[in-house]
């Protein structure tokens, strides 16, 4: 199958390992990826900040990008979420039928990793190897607005060497929030101090999730305490191997 | 401090901030919600047909709201048959205004109340002090709050931020009461005691309600302590005052409701006690009805499509309970009597998006969406976060935040500009980076770094990495070697049309 890489702009300046361990992953498992490099962000982070106007470039930038696409996959939750359940709300209000249009013929390609693999591709079992014990956070845009479900765990679950460790308060959110996290830092430092005591609970390696907003959240409050655990996007984990360690 | 309002005194950063610090309510508050939370989650699951149930409550009062004033006309003309007044007031003013001047004329210089958050939306008790009048919360927890001169901070719960310990020295204090423990039997009675002698001796009482039925002229209170029924049954009159979006056609609309309710907010099966009162019988109960009707900036948000489903609310306060944000920051952090959820949503609409305080709530949620998926009636509590964020934003002059955004957007609808921008980040990012993470970012980006640290732009971004990657091998099918159509298509490199 021809599957279209959407990186995501968070993942293609910070966390470029991501979109190279998601590549080869589904290379692995038979697929041609292609990435188109006119892609760039979603809008999210415009969107949820009230600026909507600004968001719609964005908006109309990713559906010219993607438009002939097959299958449009990215390794983020919250970011696929932007865009099939956020994108009809942004033509929408601003009254463009026409781009409703685009919007709903393309969002039903549009698909998160994890759910891509277990429900469309209907894969479990990626052959992956990773010796270490991990605990899985549940992010709130996957879990909420995808109904990912227990794709990531099936997955999780056939990764040899891999010990799973529950998470305390799994469906709880990190507090982070794109902008949130920001400008009500109090507040979200002290969802985030809960979940991080969470993770810690579970004396796990590293605590791992398909969003790495969510993950450079959790990651940041455990590096301030110089904790022991690391994060690590589930793509990598999945990507890795007995002869490639990813993550 | 007065009890009450929709009008916050604060943003809600700077109320969070002194909520936060206290840490005995964050532990109250952390503990009561994480266990209404789990009964709920129990009481909603013995419904197999909950989501339906969910989906009729919904639809049940977008057809109420959709034909709002005609229901409100039939619900007039119904009370009036049965002996009840209607009063109409357009705010919170003019509410306390007509319940006032009821209550000054028949010389009373008490009366009692119960489920009362409408009646502190519209800052009744202050209202009535000014006409020396006092009024006497006879509900447990907002006698609590009222005796504490603290504000409620739940709308099911007021008193959630408090303690046994804490109410049990209250009792002493205020009711003279005489408490060895602060065992929650001895605490009812001691209320108990107090709130009897109130019931039998003051004629006058004023109600919220949960809903009305306009074919009948019918309204109800539903609640756990039985104060509600004596309330509306013990005084001579009785004056229930109620949001205009609480209307409901008929007797079986109700029905949809004594389900969802008790179970979303408390999480009994049923409420313990469910009142229903149609007017006035000579020699039964009160002998003078009124019923006010109050509209207080709900007739805006009606006319707003998406903001429109805020009014469906039935006051459960389910959203407040799984509210993560809440939970850490307390309903005093919201400012208005509706905290919560429904309170980021509901307090600004009231006000018409114009409290420059109000205004702050709707960018109080990380967007989780655990609201949405409590609210037995379906708002879609983010999605209209986000609307008014965008009507907020929309309405504000052009400050450094929307110049940012603004260029952000213009950055990243270009790729080109998108990776130069990186580019230049990452060499302006160098003097920030120690032991490979960001410790202290400049400006509001600080509100990162002040806890939580931050990993720097990757030295390759994927695009650079992409286009350096070898071109996977192709694959020639060497004699007998069988191959899978995946590996016969094999990884390959299409379509790199990017213009660097
Ligand atoms: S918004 Fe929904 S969940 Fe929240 S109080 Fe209202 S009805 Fe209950």
């Amino acid at each position: 199958m021809q599957i279209d890489l959407f990186i995501t702009c968070l993942n293609d300046a910070m966390f470029p390992r991501t979109g190279e361990a998601t590549v080869k992953l589904l290379e692995r498992l038979g697929h041609t990826v292609r990435f188109n490099a006119a892609q760039t962000c979603c809008g999210q982070m415009h969107f949820n900040s009230g600026y909507q106007e600004d968001a719609l470039k964005l908006v109309r930038h990713f559906v010219e990008t993607f438009r002939d696409a097959e299958a449009i996959v990215a390794p983020s939750g919250s970011c696929v979420g932007m865009v099939r359940d956020l994108y009809p709300r942004a033509a929408e209000w601003a009254g463009d039928e026409a781009l409703l249009e685009e919007v709903n013929a393309l969002t039903p390609r549009v698909f998160e990793l994890s759910e891509f693999l277990v429900k469309e591709l209907g894969v479990e079992d990626v052959g992956a190897y990773y010796p270490h014990r991990v605990t899985y956070h549940q992010t709130c845009h996957a879990m909420r607005i995808l109904r990912v479900g227990d794709a990531p765990l099936r997955l999780l679950k056939n990764v040899r060497g891999l010990r799973l460790v529950e998470l305390p308060d799994v469906d709880q959110c990190c507090g982070f929030g794109g902008t949130f996290s920001v400008k009500n830092a109090e507040t979200s430092t002290a969802m985030l101090a809960d979940k991080v005591q969470s993770v810690l609970s579970t004396r796990a390696e590293a605590c791992t999730a398909g969003d790495n907003s969510c993950l450079m959240h959790i990651g940041g409050g455990l590096s301030r305490l110089q904790a022991g655990t690391r994060t690590v996007h589930l793509a990598e984990i999945l990507a890795s191997t007995e002869q490639e360690v990813f993550a | 401090m007065s009890a009450g309002g929709i009008i916050p005194r604060k943003t809600f950063q700077d109320a969070a901030h002194e909520t936060l610090s206290n840490a005995q309510m964050r532990r109250n508050l952390q503990h009561a919600t994480t266990t209404i939370r789990d009964k709920r989650l129990r009481a909603v699951s013995e419904l197999p047909d909950w989501e339906e149930l969910r989906t009729q409550g919904a639809a049940v009062k977008d057809h109420a709201l959709a034909h709002l004033g005609d229901y409100l006309l039939d619900l007039e003309a119904a009370v009036q048959r049965a002996g009840g007044q209607v009063h109409w007031a357009r705010d919170a003013a003019e509410a306390r205004e007509i319940i006032g001047s009821i209550a000054e004329g028949h010389g009373v210089r008490e009366v009692i109340k119960v489920k009362s958050i409408t009646t502190d939306e519209i800052e009744l008790n202050g209202g009535l002090s000014e006409r020396g009048i006092h009024a006497i919360e006879t509900d447990l927890a907002e006698l609590i709050v009222q005796l504490a001169e603290d504000r409620p901070s739940h709308i099911l719960v007021p008193a959630i931020h408090r303690n046994r310990a804490e109410i049990r020295d209250l009792f002493r204090r205020k009711l003279g009461a005489d408490l060895l423990t602060d065992e929650p039997k001895q605490l009812a009675d001691a209320a108990r005691l107090y709130l009897r002698e109130k019931f039998l001796s003051t004629k006058v009482a004023v109600s919220g309600a949960n809903f009305a039925i306009a074919e009948s002229g019918t309204v109800c209170v539903v609640e756990s302590e039985g104060n509600g029924r004596m309330c509306v049954t013990m005084p001579e009159v009785l004056i229930s005052v109620m949001g205009i979006e609480k209307v409901l056609p008929t007797w079986q609309d109700v029905a949809v409701f004594l389900q969802l309710l008790p179970r979303s907010s408390t999480a009994e099966r049923m409420n313990p006690y469910n009142s229903f009162w149609s007017g006035v019988r000579e020699g039964d109960g009160p002998q003078e009805f009124h019923l006010v009707l109050l509209d207080n900036g709900r007739t805006d948000v009606l006319a707003d499509e998406v903001g429109r489903q805020t009014l469906r609310c039935i006051r459960c306060s389910a959203c407040l309970n799984v509210c993560p944000v809440y939970e850490r920051a307390g309903g005093h952090a919201y400012g208005s009597v509706y905290p919560g959820p429904i309170g980021a949503i509901l307090t600004p609409q009231l006000l018409h998006l114009e409290d420059k305080n109000a205004n702050t709530l709707p960018w109080a949620s990380s967007l989780c969406g655990a609201c949405y998926d409590a609210c037995p009636v379906k708002i879609n509590i983010p999605e209209v976060l986000l609307y008014l964020r965008g009507k907020i934003t929309e309405e504000k002059p052009l400050n450094a935040e929307a110049i940012a955004f603004r260029t952000a957007a213009w950055v990243m609808s270009e790729p080109h500009r998108f990776e130069g921008a990186i580019k230049l980040a990452r060499t302006g990012q160098g003097p920030l980076v120690k032991q490979g993470a960001i410790h202290t970012l400049p400006g509001m980006l600080g509100g990162w770094t002040d806890t939580r640290d931050l990993p720097p732009l990757a030295a390759q971004s994927f695009r650079e990495w992409w286009r350096k990657r070898p071109a996977p091998p192709t694959r020639e099918t060497d004699g007998d070697a069988q191959l899978s159509e995946g590996e016969l298509l094999g990884p390959q490199r299409t379509d790199d049309r990017g213009p660097v």
